[in-house]
């Protein structure tokens, strides 16, 4: 069974001992179940690694969020300014993510960050197309993609 | 009190944000463009209001349906996107045509729906 | 207090659906009437979400939820019917 599988059972079982299945108490069980993982079975290689990820997990959902209120105050001022200062164009960016799951996140991530939304994957996985609002510099886009990339693929690989 | 604070903030600044997708959906000058808007403030729009409900109630069926609700609207709002921009690229709606560059134009086989990528020009 | 914010919410939500109403008349592709729709399903989510603060019912939550998820099979329909050869609507 896979850590996390272990670390929601003993979320579960904290909230069922202390007969209170509230998300709060449920957060609560999962944080001391994380602990408990952590410490006890450190010396298990797939729970390392559980214990390194778990943080970078947390990380990655406050960038993103962070991005989503950005995004939306960036969209906000291109909905009341008049649209003659708008750049738009659809470019192509390397993409290095290879399985399903990675790539939807990647691409649903891309989609709710400040500008970009993502339109295709190439066929041989390759290259993710993606329309910008403002085509500043390329290359500052591509930078910017492939570091969300790495936190991404940090977590998934 | 500081309750209701919260959600009338988060109601106000949620609603403003669907608001805002409403305006622009309706003065982008392209399909891609009205996507920007309708994907991510429709999405945190909806999100803020779910998260007013929750806050609201404070009850844990309440919060399980809002909680499902915010994450299948972070989960198919893009892929929503996805799906009608690559849909509007075969029919060739017509784009803005101030944009800069176009990648993707030229790039799906009509017949064969495959997609190709820019290394396709320098070694055919 | 509250009852301010709710008044504001409705008034916002209201013009943004007629804004959505105007973009999916005038189209003038079937691609922009499918994001204009698929636009009003989510305020409609957020409607639902104000009429349950203001009445201080939760029933119509669900309906908000199977909305959100009807919604996405609509534009994932549409996009299907025009990949395989639909018409876009404006010729």
């Amino acid at each position: 069974m896979s850590p996390l599988s272990w670390n929601l059972i003993l979320a579960l079982i904290w909230a069922a001992v202390t007969s209170n299945f509230s998300g709060a108490n449920l957060l609560v069980g999962f944080v001391l179940g994380y602990l408990i993982l952590g410490f006890a079975l450190r010396d298990v290689p797939d729970f390392a690694r559980y214990r390194k990820k778990v943080p970078g997990l947390f990380l990655l959902l406050g960038h993103f969020l962070r991005d989503l209120v950005v995004s939306n105050l960036r969209v906000a001022y291109d909905v009341l300014t008049p649209t003659h200062y708008m750049r738009p164009a659809v470019v192509a960016v390397p993409l290095r993510a290879k399985t399903d799951g990675a790539i939807t996140i990647l691409a649903n991530m891309i989609s709710l960050t400040p500008g970009t939304l993502s339109l295709d994957v190439s066929s041989d996985r390759s290259v993710l197309y993606l329309h910008v609002m403002y085509l500043d510099n390329e290359d500052d886009l591509r930078e910017q993609i492939r570091k969300l990339e790495d936190r991404v693929l940090a977590l998934l690989e | 009190m500081i309750n209701d604070l919260l959600v009338s903030v988060m109601l106000v600044a949620g609603t403003f944000f669907m608001f805002l997708a409403g305006i622009g959906v309706l003065r982008m000058p392209d399909l891609l463009m009205r996507m920007h808007a309708t994907t991510k403030a429709g999405t945190l729009g909806a999100g803020l209001v779910m998260l007013a409900v929750a806050t609201h109630f404070l009850d844990a069926g309440v919060t399980a349906r809002t909680l499902a609700i915010i994450l299948f609207i972070l989960l198919t709002a893009p892929v929503a996107a996805h799906a009608i921009g690559r849909a509007a690229y075969f029919v060739g709606v017509p784009l803005w045509d101030k944009m800069l560059k176009d990648d993707l134009k030229h790039r799906y086989d009509p017949d064969t729906h495959i997609l190709g990528n820019p290394d396709d020009d320098k070694h055919p | 207090m509250l009852e301010g914010a709710l008044f504001i919410s409705y008034l916002l939500l209201s013009l943004a659906l007629l804004c959505a109403l105007v973009r999916l008349v005038r189209g003038p592709t079937l691609p922009d009437r499918v994001v204009a729709l698929e636009l009003m399903a989510s305020l409609t989510v957020a409607f639902i979400g104000v009429y349950a603060l203001s009445n201080d019912r939760t029933a119509f939550l669900d309906v908000a939820m199977v909305l959100a998820l009807t919604a996405f099979l609509t534009a994932v329909g549409f996009a299907r019917y025009l990949e395989k050869g639909g018409h876009r609507g404006d010729q």
